[in-house]
């Protein structure tokens, strides 16, 4: 399942310790899973030209291999909606350490989840399934399982959530695509179990889980010092 | 490797007896066993001798029978020759009491003991251990025969990394009159494992239950484990240690600080239908009430009790620990109406909790136990008995137990532990049946049925 094009990202990636979000995105896609569709933009005018097509509004966020964590250093801006805006965003980045691009993509929407791995020392690689967002490290609301995940698997890790209501549909809200959220958990499941023996852990936050479609909205790979 | 000739033997050389030190860990496990176990016990020490008025051997090869297990318990620099002698005398395995090796850097020394046995497909125990208790058999924890408290004989095999702990439990065991089959502290663990011996005890035809008590394990070694643990037939309960982290650590990741060492241990060990005891009196009931049954349950109670008091407990403690205890349909509370003596008919409560108020008799506990043992809507019977109340005799539990052999429902009894209770205890017990000491220790028994989970 492994490309040698996935290896490569991975191999390119060594020199920064972690694979920053396009390329991960990048390896994701090629896995199978749903990848927002983005443009990694080197100058404003890519990135221009992408939203041009792609449709507005357009979210953009900061590329650097210095930044880990993009909110902190406001590196994330949602409701691009014209080209001034995403000028404005591209110039305001480009001050930022380390800048090596603006990542733009369509914007999604949906509940924001975290899909994770980490490699443990006593059983291998696991398997998270949480809330996600900026709050994941308060809400703490979170399932583990060691990998491989089996579809029965899947389906008690939602039922083990605090917040596995808000899945089902809330006061009046679509479900979650069930269908969708197992496929892509399973398709990152076997991801995990091929390249674990060259990764730390990995971060799919938020992944946006909707009606229709389950999306990964941001992805980070820590590499094996 | 075989351990079969180590945890049952009938001959054993204890190697370090000293002639004039009766306080050595060597003399108390040479004493204990010659006078109270069935091994048949040889003394050595590299002197020779006459001790007990037996002779002490030089060396193990110079016993004339063929030994199945030698306990080593002489200074670490000498255990290698030791063991070298016993894989020449063709032993059937060891125990090496011995401290001095891995747990105080010495990693070569305890290398050298791994891999000589491993060569010679020789299994041993420790070093820096207690041993094995393996009643009538053996016992090599070397405390005088007249300070050990022995659990009676039963379905429940312990096994802990802690010598210390494996002699506390041990006490435990004997006061909740949980039975044993075998403990076995296993120490530095250098050669013979959890793994080892969860798959010793899973074709064990004395075990019924598989206790463990880890500090931790090693690298991927909880992985292979709870996937042999998860093929095993046999509940395996595990009470861990450690569960904070010791100091902080650099984390880079969401994931990594949600999925924490203690928290990984847990979330897999539920995943694969491991029972996890959170403390020592969690590993004991889930011990009593597993070595009673195996039948996993989903957690549906129905709670039977004489107090309102108790129901309401009962329902809270159930809730907290995500039981449930469904309510029962008019037509069942109809039924249960049906179930019991005129008097309470119009004074009890049908619904769940069941409560037949403290006018209830025997026959009232027995009828309602009866039929809702036949209802699919629940899996387990909580039974809140008060035998201080008028109609309620001592006659009660073992009534109820032939109840269980005839509906085979899973049942959970609760009767406060007091001497003068003890027949209707007893009635529980001698049937194989769970009593617990409290209602949260009831609802617990009842959790960790749940928690045994095969797929």
């Amino acid at each position: 399942m492994v490309s040698q094009e996935m290896n490569r990202i991975l191999d390119d990636a060594g020199k920064h310790g972690w694979v920053m979000e396009p390329e991960a995105k990048r390896l994701f896609s090629l896995a199978g899973m749903d990848i927002p569709r983005f443009c990694w933009a080197r100058k404003a005018e890519e990135a221009v030209g992408f939203a041009e097509k792609a449709g507005y509004p357009v979210v953009g966020k900061i590329v650097s291999p210095r930044v880990v964590h993009k909110t902190e250093v406001k590196g994330v801006a949602v409701g691009l909606d014209s080209p001034g805006k995403i000028e404005e965003a591209f110039l305001r980045f480009s001050r930022v350490e380390g800048f090596a691009g603006m990542l733009v993509e369509e914007t999604l929407s949906g509940l924001e989840l975290i899909v994770g791995a980490r490699v443990d020392l006593q059983f291998g690689p696991v398997v998270l399934l949480g809330i996600g967002g900026t709050g994941v490290e308060i809400y703490k609301d979170a399932a583990l399982r060691m990998a491989p995940l089996e579809e029965r698997d899947v389906k008690s890790m939602v039922q083990g959530l605090k917040a596995r209501r808000l899945l089902e549909g809330y006061r009046g809200k679509e479900p979650v695509h069930m269908g969708e959220l197992t496929r892509l958990l399973l398709t990152f499941s076997s991801l995990v179990m091929e390249i674990h023996p060259r990764i730390e852990s990995i971060d799919l936050n938020p992944v946006f889980a909707a009606a229709s479609r389950v999306s990964v909205g941001d992805a980070r790979i820590m590499l094996k010092k | 490797m075989d351990l079969k000739p180590m945890f049952k033997p009938r001959t054993m050389a204890v190697i370090g007896v000293s002639l004039t030190n009766e306080r050595h860990p060597a003399n108390v496990i040479y004493n204990k066993n010659n006078l109270r176990q069935q091994v048949e016990v040889f003394a050595v020490n590299e002197k020779g001798g006459v001790y007990q008025g037996e002779q002490v051997y030089r060396v193990i090869s110079e016993i004339p029978k063929k030994m199945d297990l030698a306990v080593i318990a002489t200074r670490a620099e000498t255990v290698p020759d030791m063991m070298a002698d016993c894989i020449r005398a063709g032993a059937g395995g060891a125990v090496v009491i011995s401290g001095g090796f891995a747990e105080v850097g010495k990693k070569d020394l305890q290398e050298s003991l791994v891999s000589m046995a491993r060569k010679a497909g020789f299994p041993f125990i420790g070093p820096n251990c207690v041993g094995v208790y393996s009643p009538p058999s053996v016992d090599t924890l070397f405390i005088p025969g007249e300070r050990i408290v022995r659990p009676g004989p039963g379905k429940v095999a312990l096994v802990s990394q802690s010598g210390g702990i494996l002699v506390d439990h041990l006490i435990r065991f004997w006061d909740e009159g949980v039975g044993l089959s075998m403990a076995v502290s296993i120490g530095n663990k250098a050669l013979i494992r959890e793994m080892d011996l969860l798959n010793y005890f899973a074709s064990d035809p004395d075990t019924e239950v598989i206790s463990f008590y880890v500090e931790g394990f090693g690298e991927n070694e909880g992985r292979d484990f709870v996937l042999a643990a998860a093929r095993c037939p046999k509940p395996v309960i595990v009470l861990k240690s450690g569960k904070t982290a010791g100091g902080s650590r650099a984390v880079s990741s969401h994931t990594a600080s949600l999925a924490g060492d203690y928290e990984v241990f847990s979330a897999v060990l539920s995943q694969y239908g491991l029972v996890e005891a959170r403390d020592e009196s969690e590993m004991i009931s889930a011990c009593e009430a597993l070595s009673c049954y195996r039948k996993p349950i989903e957690g549906r109670l129905a709670i039977i009790t004489g107090s309102g008091g108790h129901g309401a407990q009962a329902m809270d403690a159930c809730i907290s620990r995500g039981l449930t205890a469904p309510p029962f349909s008019d037509a069942v509370r109809e039924e249960l109406g049906k179930q019991v003596s005129e008097k309470i008919q119009g004074i009890a409560s049908f619904g769940n909790p069941v409560d037949l108020t403290g006018s209830a008799v025997d026959d009232d506990f027995v009828q309602v136990a009866r039929y809702l043992s036949k209802r699919e809507e629940v899996d387990c019977l909580l039974l809140l008995l008060l035998p201080y109340l008028p109609g309620v005799t001592s006659d009660l539990g073992a009534r109820l137990s032939m109840t269980y052999r005839q509906e085979r429902k899973p049942m959970v009894a609760y009767v406060p532990h007091v001497e003068k209770y003890n027949m209707l205890i007893e009635g529980f017990q001698l049937n194989g049946l769970p009593v617990a000491r409290s209602i949260g220790e009831a609802v617990q028994m009842a959790e960790s049925l749940r928690r045994f989970q095969r797929w």
